[in-house]
């Protein structure tokens, strides 16, 4: 309690009122589908976790934009997920250190914390030749899943890229490239997304600390308090839909008026997530309402399956 | 696509896109500035023995941040306190702290740790304008060939959003990052004769008309051998990617028209004389050039901009240093800030055009067009990290074609096939190292490019000719 009160005196000196905290306490709530009595639960695993859960984040193949949404995090903001809520052991992007010493860091925390880490992963790793198209350090990603994944307290794949492959993955596929659950045979927790909405990697945390379990997940391993219904069942543009009211072109008076985009290509009926409802960067906006389909980022193998993304006239 | 299918996008649509780039300049650089360049200058642990007092006079003389004052500066240092305390060090393990090479007073280091936190916080919310007209950061959805999608959100609400966020992050940069980079530098200006290249190349961005590349805001150039009043058009047509070093098949230099991207199938070996780099090597007439923002400010520069010749030369007067001392690393740290003074000071206009625009009843934002059986184009932009260039072919309605040109690839490629180095191996050259088993001073270099990937680097002593690797991310 008493370090509770002294985490609302700090939030205080910062300008952030304990009503404030409490309002994005119930956001994340909301997000993972908790009642609201789990609002005050959830302002405990962010006021005062005794020793901050160690989390390793690997990098494979991929473009970082997995990284670059997940500190666009507003709920709670990115800095207090570093600095107050995670101790994020080995990140190759923020941490300072480079070289050997980035290197004895990331060994260090894989044995100081056996077992009892969170292991991030972003990109895909390479299978064929043995995974030699990419490597960290002279090991190839696969050796450093292979190493690092199996020690790990739960395994959580932060984009499509990590879940299932991604862009990488798609055809012709010249290295083999999988997801990190398929590649290594092991369960993974599939936070999938081109990138994801840092609000499902947090809520899935959140869960994690305050539950002391994952949360439910769908048989492609995502949260299910997240990914449980499609974009089609929770789209604002869907009674368009049920009236036939269509976008034919861009730039239409149809598409002015905000109809339905299936017939430009909207893959919202095949994809689940909760983009229509979570939304992006604090709830601003989502690629239907800026009238651009959905492309089914967050879908196995969209790059094949989910194109073209956009359908043409006629 | 635009250029192959021959379809120009309606005024709006060219506001919007400049827009969402101003504002992706804006949110890059301030995250490359504090969050991936500022801990090769600014020692965190230094922050924790500074006096709040003095770094409280020390921020009210070099900056306007609204943020300040002895309490602030005191939760700040409490915060990294508690921090190093728990004895969970997270990102900040194993940094080269206590390195000769760190040169700040521990005031400047707290102020400097201060906004590395408050960058945190402005990034994230100033992307919120990229999700008004783009649904999401990253990765927007908003553009489509033929202009964009987000007819919907040009409303007043919208655009009022837009601007205030607009503002914030402009104030920012002015009254935080700008103060904050000259204060650093002028403890660093030795670094205005270190990390230098000699060619660069910009292909421009922010067309403020139809016509490009004449009406580009940052315009379009190349300037060889450091030679300002040379400076020339920039020509797609005399680039070549090289993979005489590289791991694909062939060794054949190519245009980008003619580009084939075909993988060295099996492990591919290391091999520092032979093929040693995923990277291919583009050039300019057969010339490495450096592209990214000091290569956008110094063809500005060159070629009479006065938002950039007013900035450039107001930090070298309070700086000190000559026009020379801008070949170097400090130079492009410089030139990244800067820039981003003049597109952010630019946004405010082009929002007001958006608004004229709407208010005279255009609201067009798309303009259709067909997709060909066959045809070929080329987009040329200058991104954050520097100069980008995708060339595509149609053949059947389909792409038969596609390469892409990019700024890492320009900055960190390796040697083409005769030999000459890319600009990072140029740069790093005689780069002074105080202690060669923590070497500072190589990520500042390399990192000062903002590089969009993980790479080696060997260091040799020449004393005693023993080869260190360092890995740069």
């Amino acid at each position: 309690m008493k370090e509770e009160n002294r985490f609302y005196e700090r939030l205080a000196e910062k300008g952030i009122s304990r009503r404030d905290f409490m309002k994005y306490c119930g956001v994340v709530t909301a997000t993972m589908g908790l009642s609201s009595s789990f609002v005050p639960k959830v302002a405990e695993v962010f006021a005062a976790p005794k020793q901050r859960p160690p989390v390793v984040w690997l990098h494979f193949a991929e473009c970082t934009g997995c990284t670059e949404g997940a500190i666009k995090s507003m709920y709670p903001w990115i800095d207090e997920l570093v600095l107050e809520i995670l101790d994020i052991e080995y990140h190759e992007t923020i941490m300072a250190p480079s070289g050997r010493a980035a290197e004895d860091v990331l060994h260090r925390a894989v044995k100081k914390y056996n077992g009892k880490f969170i292991c991030v992963v972003e990109g895909a790793v390479g299978t064929k030749y043995n995974g030699a198209y990419g490597k960290i350090a002279g090991r190839t990603f696969l050796q450093i899943a292979r190493d690092v994944c199996p020690k790990a307290l739960a395994v959580i794949c932060l984009g499509t890229c990590s879940s299932y492959g991604g862009i990488q993955a798609a055809k012709p596929n010249q290295g083999g490239y999988k997801g990190v659950g398929d590649a290594l045979g092991i369960k993974t927790v599939n936070i999938p997304g081109c990138p994801p909405n840092p609000i499902n990697f947090v809520g899935t945390v959140v869960n994690f600390l305050l539950l002391g379990k994952l949360p439910a997940l769908d048989e492609l391993g995502r949260p299910l308090f997240a990914y449980g219904k499609s974009i089609h069942d929770q789209c604002p543009r869907r009674s368009h839909y049920e009236n036939g009211e269509m976008v034919i072109e861009f730039g239409s008076k149809e598409a002015a008026m905000g109809y339905c985009l299936y017939q430009v290509g909207c893959k919202g009926p095949d994809t689940y997530n909760n983009c229509p409802t979570a939304k992006y960067n604090g709830g601003t906006n989502f690629p239907i309402q800026a009238g651009h389909p959905c492309i089914g980022c967050s879908e196995p193998n969209f790059w094949d399956t989910m194109t073209p993304f956009f359908r043409e006239r006629g | 696509m635009e250029d192959a299918v021959g379809v120009k996008i309606p005024d709006n649509a060219r506001i919007i896109r400049n827009l969402l780039h101003g504002a992706q300049f804006q949110q890059d650089h301030i995250v490359h500035f504090y969050c991936l360049h500022a801990l090769d200058w600014v020692d965190v642990v230094s922050a924790l023995k500074a006096d709040p007092k003095k770094t409280a006079t020390l921020s009210d003389n070099v900056s306007n941040d609204s943020h300040g004052g002895v309490p602030y500066f005191k939760q700040v240092q409490q915060r990294i306190k508690t921090f190093v305390d728990s004895g969970q060090l997270g990102p900040f393990a194993n940094g080269y702290w206590g390195s000769p090479a760190y040169k700040l007073p521990p005031e400047a280091n707290l102020m400097a740790v201060a906004h590395y936190i408050e960058a945190l916080r402005l990034q994230a919310k100033s992307m919120k304008m990229h999700a008004i007209f783009g649904a999401k950061n990253p990765h927007l959805q908003t553009l489509a060939v033929g202009g964009v999608t987000c007819v919907r959100d040009l409303t007043p609400d919208r655009i009022a959003q837009f601007l205030f966020l607009w503002k914030q992050t402009q104030d920012f940069v002015k009254n935080v990052y700008i103060p904050d980079l000259l204060a650093i530098a002028s403890f660093y200006k030795e670094w205005g004769g270190i990390g230098g290249t000699k060619n660069f190349l910009a292909w421009g961005e922010m067309p403020l008309s139809d016509k490009e590349p004449d009406s580009l805001f940052l315009p379009r150039g190349v300037i060889m051998k450091r030679d300002l009043k040379g400076v020339k058009m920039a020509d797609p047509e005399k680039i070549t990617e090289h993979i005489a070093r590289s791991w694909y098949k062939g060794k054949k230099a190519r245009h980008p028209y003619q580009g084939v991207t075909d993988p060295y199938e099996g492990d591919p070996k290391y091999d520092a004389e032979t093929r040693y780099s995923w990277l291919k090597a583009p050039r300019y007439e057969g010339e490495p050039c450096e592209v990214g923002p000091l290569a956008r400010v110094l063809v500005a520069y060159a070629r009479g901009s006065k938002e950039i010749q007013g900035l450039v030369n107001n930090a070298l007067k309070t700086l000190n240093i000559p026009v020379s001392a801008l070949f170097s690393t400090l130079g492009r740290t410089a030139a990244r800030g800067l820039e981003t003074v003049a597109i952010g000071d630019a946004m405010e206009g082009w929002v007001m055009e958006l608004v004229g625009n709407l208010k005279n009843g255009n609201a067009k934002t798309y303009t259709p067009w067909k997709m060909p059986r066959s045809g070929k184009g080329c987009g040329l932009n200058d991104v954050p990290r520097g100069s980008l260039g995708h060339w595509i072919e149609i053949e059947e309605g389909k792409i038969d074609n596609y390469q892409y040109v990019v700024p890492s690839t320009w900055n960190l490629g390796p040697r083409c096939a005769n030999g000459k180095r890319g600009p990072i191996e140029e740069a790093l050259i005689d780069t002074p190292l105080q202690d060669p088993k923590r070497p500072v001073e190589i990520l500042r270099t390399i990192h000062s490019f903002d590089p969009c990937i993980a790479c080696g680097v060997h260091v040799i002593d020449p004393e005693s000719n023993r080869v260190y690797e360092v890995k740069v991310l």
